[in-house]
Order: structure tokens, then C-alpha cells, then sequence
């Protein structure tokens, strides 16, 4: 397991605090341990001290630095570029998802997530 | 104190918060959430709903004071608060807040004003009745379950 725990490590990342609780808690539910920051600097800074995070759950629209940025920067660091990365987006743009897609992210979850969107991403969190 | 009755209000309040308009399925998500781990998610995220709201409409306030108005400011925080009414189901809030982002993609500023004074109206009256429910709900103690309203 990417941890070494039995619970599999998230990365939540959304400058929404309403949206970052319920991502929390959905994930919560599934029986991730999460870790939930507000921008993706922070999210670099806390990969940085733990790379061994399971998967990234990312908003794509954020200030300074956004989904798709952080989605770049994982893939191109050789320590980071195996997790999964998930963008969330309250809008349905397809050029959008198109371009985070060929960047590598896992999957593209249009908000509000639900629980069974979650479930259909266990699969492909990292082992 | 009657904690049958106040769980009664609780419940009347919540009715209408969904057969009024206010709150959609989203909010029957939220509530899905909760559980003996998280007893008062909704609450905390209701809360949460709130506090960003009121900043981020104060921030809309303060950019339509503006002589020179920046409708593409204005729009991204509009776009921050639609967000936030998606996910706790505040329905009508979400639906003045795409009439709102409409206008500004018209660039006219008199029916963001309109659009936004409407909103506001909205808002409080979300608050002041979910502030209700959630004040019943703390009176009738743990035991009080929510329940979705019968069709």
C-alpha cells in the first residue's frame, strides 16, 4: 500500500471551504484518511513532506495556482507523477476536461461529487 | 420543555425550506452525510455555507460600488458563490446567481443590481430559516433524525 497503513492517504485540495468539507467527509466515509488544503501550494508543500499520498482530489478552478497547474506540476515531478490525480469542476466545460485528461488526470468529476463517484474512483487509487 | 413539538417545528421548517424552492436534492446529500462519526455535518457546513457567502457578497458589493466596473471580477466571484449554493442545494440563491453571471456576460449592470439585490433577499431568508431549523433541531437534542418529506 502506498502508505504503509491499511487506510489509503488522500490529498484534498479546494479554496471552497463548504466544497473541501463535503469532499472530506465523502472521502471520510469511503474510509480514506485525508488530508484537505485550501490551494495547490499547500498541496505541493505537504506532497513534498509526504509523497506518499494515494491520490490527489483537485479543484480545477482555484486563485494563484489551479487544478490543471498542480495536475502539471505532479506529473512532471519523477517523485509524484504516479499518483492519481482526480479534477473536480462545478462547470462542465469540454475543452477543459479534454486538456486535464491528456495531462494525465485520472478522472473528472463534475460538482457537486457524490459518494458514488468516490467508489468509482477506489480502484485506481494508488497501491 | 416538549421536545415532540420542537422536533415538529424542526421538521415543518424543513418541509418548507424544499417545497418553498429553497433547498434541493444537494441538501439530501448533505444529511446522507452525517452520521454518528460527523452528528453535526450539516450544520458545520451550513455554517461554513455562511460565513463564505457573506464575504464573497460583500466582495460582489464592494466591486459594483466601483465606478469602472469589472464584470469579469464580478463574475468569478459570482461563480464562487453559485459553487457554494450547489453544494449545500440552495436552490433559489443558485438560480439568481446564474441570472447574475447572465448579466455580466451581457455586460449589464443594471441587472447585476437588480440580480444581486434579489439575491441578497434570498440569502436572508435562507439564513434566518435555516438559522430556525438548526436552533430547533440543537432544543430536541441528538435523538432528532431527519427525515425526507414524504411525495
Amino acid at each position: 500500500m502506498g502508505s504503509g497503513d491499511s487506510e489509503m492517504h488522500v490529498l484534498a485540495v479546494d479554496d471552497s471551504s463548504v466544497d473541501r468539507a463535503v469532499i472530506a467527509r465523502i472521502l471520510r466515509k469511503s474510509k480514506y484518511r485525508v488530508t484537505a488544503v485550501d490551494s495547490a501550494e499547500r498541496a505541493l508543500e505537504i506532497l513534498e513532506m509526504e509523497p506518499s499520498v494515494d491520490m490527489i482530489i483537485t479543484d480545477y478552478c482555484m486563485p494563484e495556482m489551479n487544478g490543471y497547474e498542480l495536475l502539471r506540476k505532479v506529473k512532471e515531478s519523477s517523485e509524484l507523477r504516479e499518483i492519481p490525480v482526480v479534477i473536480m469542476s462545478s462547470e462542465n466545460v469540454p475543452n477543459r476536461i479534454t486538456r486535464c485528461l491528456e495531462e494525465g488526470a485520472e478522472d473528472f468529476l463534475i460538482k457537486p461529487v457524490r459518494p458514488s463517484d468516490v467508489s468509482r474512483l477506489c480502484g485506481r487509487v494508488r497501491h | 420543555m416538549d421536545y415532540v413539538n420542537i422536533r415538529r417545528q424542526a421538521a415543518s421548517i424543513r418541509k418548507g425550506l424544499f417545497d418553498q424552492g429553497y433547498l434541493d436534492e444537494q441538501f439530501y446529500q448533505l444529511e446522507d452525510l452525517q452520521d454518528d462519526a460527523s452528528p453535526n455535518f450539516v450544520d458545520e457546513v451550513v455554517t461554513l455555507f455562511f460565513r463564505d457567502s457573506l464575504r464573497l457578497m460583500a466582495n460582489i458589493d464592494q466591486a459594483l460600488d466601483k465606478c469602472a466596473k469589472d464584470f469579469n471580477k464580478l463574475d468569478v466571484y459570482m461563480q464562487q458563490l453559485k459553487g457554494s449554493c450547489t453544494s449545500i442545494g440552495a436552490s433559489k440563491m443558485k438560480t439568481e446567481c446564474t441570472a447574475f453571471r447572465d448579466y455580466c456576460r451581457d455586460e449589464n449592470i443594471e441587472g447585476c443590481m437588480r440580480s444581486f439585490q434579489k439575491l441578497k433577499r434570498e440569502h436572508s431568508v435562507l439564513r434566518q430559516k435555516l438559522e430556525s431549523y438548526f436552533q430547533q433541531l440543537r432544543q430536541a437534542g441528538p435523538i432528532e433524525c431527519a427525515t425526507r418529506p414524504s411525495k
